[in-house]
């Protein structure tokens, strides 16, 4: 049958599956926004991830507080999850729109959870569905001959074989509802309930994950949990067996944490020392400033630690607050999008005029202007390295996934520091919004490297020498406040003290000390963190991408695997300064190459000819705002590795 | 330990006009400071763009020259940093009220315990005499091809709305007048904004010297010129809110609104308001963050010498923790 746009995905033309055997489960929850989608996908993410499975699980919402659809897929599997699916094995559903728009892209053999009161709901007055996609769910049906309503949908996908389990929550809920306590919301922890209880996970796991989700309100987590019973209780009893796919906990001895993006970040920054945090509210950065707000005191050493988070009037303020932190001596770090990156870029140049340490996280979204704010993009690549007028030094490093937004963060503030610049932590939507299992993070791993802060500057009654040409370009630097150290700080071109000068010799001196310090990084940041190299070197193909596309291209990379297509991939990290030597040494020496980029001009391909003069003719690229799935991946490569792609490959799944 | 003036001033080369105004301005925030004894390692001074930008350079403390209307936002995060510093901010009211005027209100709201000094003359001086934003509406100073076509901000009024709670002004020629004020400014629990009137003796030809020492404003008697400016002090004029009761914030505030709208043959300067019953920023984090009273940001050990973190987020891992 005709899949409706924009919910193409490619099983329906085949056999419904992937072509690796997949041992993992994706199920979708979906709702209207403000109607509780994020509390049963992070009870569900929970419970599978406390019962020892590996869970990815991603997000995907409007810019609006109330009525609009939100989804939240959410993959479980007893091995490493990287990235996300377009199929879903189990949807899971409290309203009609999510049925209306996601039903299509239920597997064959999958299974789809709804209530049967929303049967008769015409499809047409589903406000919040884009007239471009009720069109062509329309006629989707319309071509089956199944009327325009739920019932129809469902019907649609009952002739595809897909399972259907009609719940009906009001019922149950009043029989669960007996018993006292707060009971509205609960339906989509029944829904959450229902999915197990198909799948035959143990209900005890389900209720230590809704307990421990509600562990502040035990009172709303035992109505939940009564509620949950009665949905288990009724599919057991109604459909027990029916559904063929089950997964249950699986043991395992490593030590796991389940954590989003935004909160990666934000405990990177409490360890690397981070005590001065400021921001203005912006999605999908303030995630991290929030985290920060509720983690704000801590243990250190023997005195009480504390982050200070600064919410600004505007970005301008967060930026330039930042950097008044870091002039006191203070790690001072703020966190973005797209606008307020903007708004930042004078500020930038000012830090790197004056050789003070700040770090900027900024998560791309959608742009350009206000784009699509609560979507995905890799757009920012050439405006991070970039932005601001003049030249100075700067460190852009892009993380690829969780793991490394964590790790990074401390990278980031040690080159800060030791380089004596604004350093651009480069994340995104994808990341910022992705929940996953992760090894437990090692703290022992963090070195905090200070540079050359001079806490004890005097020197003999001399005015101190902020600014001193040194060989390596790098000068102590004391806190404001130092004993000794009094010297100022400009805008403007200035001498070894600080004091304007427009002495066209000193003016070359300084323009040589400030930009040789990037030459000086490129040295000493160690490969690393300049880039990652997977697969073998010699592979028939090379894929060269960056940042949180990395999951899709490794995940997609062992589905060829499978099927005997070697490839390698080099995920870059370090974008400012450009790792020239080694992307040329890399690059000059691969067979084919592809590069894969969440932007539509391939920004990072463009950078590489720059640098290089290797030009990558052959891209991968997606702007649709949502983040590449591995399957869209897998075939996109599985058609370059053929010779059958076009030069540019627009990937467009996603709903 | 007393202070002696020159050991504040800077070899930095002041390029100023002669005769500007920011002369008084700086000899007055030297002098406030030598008599207030502050170790001036332990000072900012932080800066805006234009003429006034440059103070930063000719005082011997720690000094930020910043960027075109944003000294606030830099001396806050310099101050919440490291509260044992004085943070004095400043720069001209096209910095303050034209492209900063964003800063100005939200400094209003926070009340960081710094002093915000603006030195106001009417012009643009260093972009060759435009208007700014206190220029009143229809006056024409030398520079300008016509009269400005914006009405005139009233900065007192501003600063009153926005929740300053130390609103005053000065005249950068009355320096002793002045240097009390930047003393009381620095020495008040909050952010104190000080408007100075400076005379650009390059571009604003109306506001000048002699204007506000009463030329062409002569005595009805002796017909002798009589200074437009006057001392609210010294009017019986009491602008200190001594109780945190509401009703008195209220009146302390309704009775600057009409001073602050004289302006001309009589123009008030001294301290039109003063409250400090209104907790500081400061006090608000440590409020929320006891912590943050002892330990502010830049007084936090954060590794050990071989760069071990000191921080321990072994109790926020747990709280992740799922195997």
């Amino acid at each position: 049958m005709e899949i409706p746009h924009p919910y193409s995905i490619r099983q329906h033309t085949k056999t419904g599956d992937f072509p690796v055997k997949r041992d993992d489960f994706s199920w979708m929850i979906g709702g209207a926004q403000g109607s509780g989608v994020d509390t049963p996908a992070s009870i569900f993410a929970k419970a599978a991830a406390s019962g020892g499975l590996h869970v990815y699980g991603s997000r995907e919402y409007y810019s609006n507080i109330k009525g609009e659809h939100s989804y939240f897929q959410v993959r479980i599997g007893p091995r490493v999850l990287r990235s996300h699916v377009d199929t879903v094995d189990m949807l899971a559903t409290f309203d009609d729109e999510t049925v209306a728009r996601h039903a299509w892209a239920v597997r064959n053999g999958g299974a789809i959870l709804y209530d049967p009161g929303l049967s008769e709901n015409e499809i047409a007055n589903i406000p919040t569905i884009e007239p471009n996609a009720l069109k062509s769910i329309g006629s989707a049906l319309e071509k089956e001959g199944l009327p325009q309503t739920i019932d129809g949908v469902i019907g649609a996908a009952r002739r595809r074989g897909v399972h259907i389990y009609p719940i009906p929550y009001a019922d149950l809920l009043e029989e669960a509802t007996q018993s006292p306590g707060p009971h509205a919301r609960t339906s989509n922890v029944m829904a959450v309930a229902g999915s197990f209880s198909l799948l035959g996970f143990p209900k005890e796991i389900l209720d230590a994950a809704v307990r421990k989700h509600f562990r502040s309100k035990p009172k709303v987590a035992e109505a939940n949990i009564g509620a949950a019973s009665s949905a288990y209780k009724y599919v057991l009893d109604q459909f027990g067996g029916s559904f063929g796919y089950r997964i249950g906990p699986s043991k395992t001895t490593e030590k796991r944490i389940l954590i989003r993006g935004s909160s990666a970040v934000g405990l990177g920054k409490i360890l690397s020392g981070c005590r001065l945090q400021t921001y203005y509210p912006i999605t999908p950065a303030s995630d991290e400033s929030e985290y920060l707000e509720a983690h704000n005191s801590f243990e250190s050493g023997v005195g009480k630690g504390s982050v200070t988070v600064i919410q600004t009037e505007d970005e301008i303020a967060a930026i330039l607050m930042a950097i008044g932190g870091g002039l006191a001596g203070v790690r001072s770090s703020t966190s973005t999008s797209g606008p307020g990156f903007s708004l930042m870029a004078e500020g930038i140049g000012w830090a790197g005029m004056n050789e003070a340490p700040v770090v900027v996280t900024l998560y791309q979204r959608g742009g350009p202007s206000t784009g699509m704010p609560t979507r995905h993009e890799q757009g920012d690549l050439g405006f991070a390295i970039h932005a601001g007028h003049g030249e100075f030094p700067r460190i852009v490093l892009a993380s690829g996934d969780l793991e490394e937004s964590f790790y990074d963060v401390t990278k980031a503030f040690n080159y800060a520091e030791k380089y004596q610049l604004p350093v651009i932590h480069l994340l995104d939507k994808a990341l910022a919004n992705t929940d996953q299992t992760c090894p437990m993070f090692n703290p022992r791993a963090a070195k905090i490297e200070r540079g050359l802060l001079a806490r004890n500057p005097i020197k003999g009654g001399e005015a101190f020498k902020r600014f001193e040409l040194t060989p390596t370009g790098i000068s102590p630097r004391p806190a404001i406040g130092t004993e000794g150290g009094i010297y100022w700080n400009t805008g403007d071109e200035h001498d070894e003290h600080g004091h304007i000068s427009e002495d066209p010799t000193n003016r070359t001196a300084m323009m040589e000390k400030r930009m040789g310090k990037l030459a000086l990084a490129a040295n000493e940041i160690p490969p690393d963190d300049r880039f990652h190299f997977f697969g073998p070197r010699d592979a028939p193909l090379t894929i060269v991408s960056w940042g949180s596309t990395k999951g899709a291209i490794l995940d997609a990379m062992d589905a060829l695997k499978a099927e005997g297509i070697e490839a390698g991939f080099l995920q870059i990290r370090l974008a400012s300064p450009f790792p020239t030597a080694d992307v040329t040494g890399i690059l000059s020496s691969a067979r084919a190459l592809v590069g894969v980029e969440m932007n539509y001009s391939g920004q990072m391909a463009d950078l590489i000819r720059e640098k290089t003069g290797i030009a990558i003719q052959q891209r991968i690229v997606k702007y649709n705002g949502r983040p590449m799935s591995c399957e869209e991946v897998y075939d996109a490569l599985k058609a370059v590795a053929s010779g059958s792609a076009p030069k540019r490959v627009v990937l467009r799944n996603g709903a | 330990m007393a202070l002696k003036l020159t050991s504040l001033k800077t070899e930095a080369h002041n390029d100023w006009c002669p005769g500007c105004g920011d002369f008084g301005i700086l000899s007055a925030v030297q002098m406030a400071l030598a008599e207030l004894e502050v170790e001036p390692h332990r000072v900012a001074v932080v800066s805006g763009v234009g003429c006034s930008g440059k103070t930063s350079h000719f005082v011997n403390t720690y000094g930020v020259h910043t960027l075109h209307g944003r000294p606030l936002p830099f001396a806050t995060g310099i101050k919440l940093s490291n509260p044992d510093l004085e943070v004095i901010a400043c720069g001209g009211d096209g910095d303050g009220l034209g492209i900063g005027a964003g800063h100005f209100v939200n400094a209003g709201r926070r009340n960081v315990d710094m002093a915000y000094i603006v030195f106001d003359n009417g012009v643009y001086g260093l972009t060759k005499g435009q208007a700014s934003p206190t220029l009143k509406l229809g006056m024409k100073t030398k520079s300008l091809p016509a009269a400005n076509i914006n009405q005139g901000i009233n900065p007192i009024m501003l600063a009153l709305a926005s929740g300053y709670t130390f609103v005053a002004r000065g005249y950068a020629y009355d320096v002793r007048h002045l240097k009390d004020l930047i003393k009381r400014a620095i020495q008040h629990r909050g952010t104190a904004f000080l408007d100075v009137l400076q005379p650009c003796p390059t571009y604003n030809d109306i506001l000048t010297k002699e204007y506000w020492s009463g030329e062409g404003h002569l005595g009805a008697l002796d017909e002798r010129p009589i200074p437009r400016t006057y001392k609210l002090e010294q009017t019986g004029y009491d602008p200190v809110v001594r109780s945190p009761a509401q009703a008195e914030m209220e009146e302390k505030t309704k009775q600057a609104v009409p001073k602050s709208f004289e302006f001309g043959d009589r123009t008030p300067i001294g301290v039109f308001y003063q409250n400090e019953h209104v907790p500081t920023y400061e006090d608000r984090l440590a409020q929320e963050t006891p912590s943050y009273r002892d330990w502010p940001p830049a007084k936090q050990d954060i590794a050990l010498e071989d760069g071990t973190p000191l921080a321990n987020i072994s109790s926020l891992l747990d709280e992740l923790r799922v195997t």
